[in-house]
């Protein structure tokens, strides 16, 4: 399978040529949002406020990482499950975010989202928290420190590894489930 | 009567939530090492592969397998015989207080609501069982979010049966895809009432992995719907293969004459329990 080492913040160009099935390894700056955070970028556009983050070319870890040991930058640190933030993310591509980390599936509006904005949907593996971490090599809160887990954090990772499970022009790496195969279909 | 020092519940419970959450128990560890092998496809056997190495750097590293440590989930046996020095239910919370703190986990209980987080990982969701004895038996499990998102309860008409149990188990593996972290484990419960279907459900996931049930119509059941739900081809990750599920349980219990309640709890393939006994 097709395996690139690409640099975030993402370029149109690079994500654009992605093809669900591909192997990634990230290096660059990425930030972690899950639902509150989520939540609270929503509300801050709503309020015609400014965002903490800059969108151009983002990559949105959703994760909640389980706090730093000493000698650390960050304690384990695996995606959760993406469709809670299927409400958002559409919106934020609108606003130039190139890919989201996650794992799970995505709803259509999302899909959409990526087809019309040239963005990507990664897939990491989800109960890695340890293996992924070690991909994390800075970890700042740059916005909502009170929310804990939930914070938007910004990493600085390399040779995070991923897969891209929806491209830009439609492609879907998750299988849909065999119901034929158990008679009920 | 013998007594039970409430210090000592609150270190087991302690140590229990962090070492649960840095080893998997050996049936399970077992199973994902060899989960590769088993599989076709190159990108299946790579999430074996990642889930492996994360369960040796867990163990070296002393990080939690997974950044949700989960909410802290505990079925007690409470020997008749035992008579604790101290608050038993405060004496659990303050242990899980202190082993989320002090091993560096997740604090991932939150108001419904408010989403404002308690801080600590407590209140620990604690169901207590009176039995004969003079042993206070602990049984932890860390329950993480995405799977538990993926459990439902139902109530079946008693004229389903066995079909119906299969079709609804079967549909919500097939809905949930890749949500919960496949290769999964399936706690199934049966009867009862309402919720006791959903206590069967959660305390089936506490069996072993290679347990056979001591009732053989349930243990052919089990093996039954386990080899339906892996031809379902999700496969680790919902990338596709042969393992949707690691293990399928089923615990009944008698239930209504009109009712047949169904509860279907799933785990993630970091399936982190532990017992203790004081």
């Amino acid at each position: 399978m097709p395996t690139y080492e690409m640099s975030a913040p993402l370029s149109d160009a690079d994500a654009r040529k992605l093809r669900s099935g591909d192997v990634v390894f990230l290096n660059g700056i990425i930030y972690t949002a899950r639902d509150a955070a989520h939540k609270k970028l929503n509300d801050l556009l709503d309020e015609g406020k400014e965002l903490p983050i800059d969108l151009k070319g983002a990559v949105i870890y959703y994760v909640g990482p389980s706090p730093a040991q000493p000698g650390y930058v960050i304690g384990s640190a695996g995606p959760t499950t993406s469709y809670r933030m299927d409400a958002f993310a559409p919106r934020l591509h609108s606003l130039g975010a190139k890919a989201s980390i996650g794992k799970g599936i995505r709803n259509e509006a999302v899909k959409k989202a990526l087809k019309d904005y040239g963005g990507v949907y990664f897939g990491a593996t989800g109960g890695a928290g340890a293996l992924l971490s070690a991909c994390i090599k800075e970890a700042e809160v740059v916005a909502f420190p009170e929310m804990g887990p939930e914070a938007l954090r910004r990493l600085r990772v390399e040779r995070l590894p991923l897969l891209v499970i929806n491209d830009s022009v439609g492609g879907e790496l998750y299988v849909q489930a065999d119901l034929k195969a158990v008679g009920l279909a | 009567m013998r007594t039970v020092s409430i210090k000592d519940v609150i270190k087991a419970v302690r140590d229990v939530c962090i070492h649960a959450n840095r080893y998997q128990p050996a049936d399970v560890k077992k199973c994902l090492k060899e989960g590769g092998a088993k599989e076709d496809s190159p990108t299946a056997k790579e999430v074996f592969r990642q889930i492996a190495e994360n369960i040796d750097l867990a163990e070296s590293t002393g990080l939690p397998l997974c950044q949700d440590t989960g909410l802290a989930v505990f079925f007690v046996e409470i020997g008749q015989d035992v008579y604790v020095d101290g608050n038993l239910t405060e004496g659990i919370n303050e242990g899980v207080r202190q082993g989320y703190g002090e091993g560096f986990l997740r604090k991932s209980a939150c108001d419904p609501f408010t989403r404002k987080n308690t801080g600590d990982n407590t209140p620990a969701v604690i169901h207590y069982d009176i039995v004969p004895g003079d042993k206070l038996r602990i049984a932890f499990m860390a329950k993480g979010g995405g799977a538990e998102n993926m459990s439902r309860v139902t109530m079946l008409a008693p004229a389903e049966g066995w079909e119906g149990v299969k079709k609804f188990v079967l549909t919500r593996v097939s809905e949930a895809r890749s949500n919960p972290c496949p290769p999964i484990l399936i706690g199934v419960g049966l009867g009862g009432t309402f919720e006791h279907s959903a206590k069967l459900a959660k305390l089936a996931l506490m069996r072993k992995v290679d347990d056979v049930n001591s009732d053989p119509d349930l243990a052919a059941k089990e093996k039954e719907l386990l080899a339906l739900v892996n031809k379902l081809n999700i496969g680790p990750m919902g990338l596709g293969g042969k393992q949707t599920a690691l293990a399928l349980k089923i615990m009944k219990s008698p239930c209504h004459i009109a009712s047949l309640p169904l509860a279907v709890n799933i785990q993630c393939h970091s399936s982190r329990h532990e017992e203790v006994e004081l």
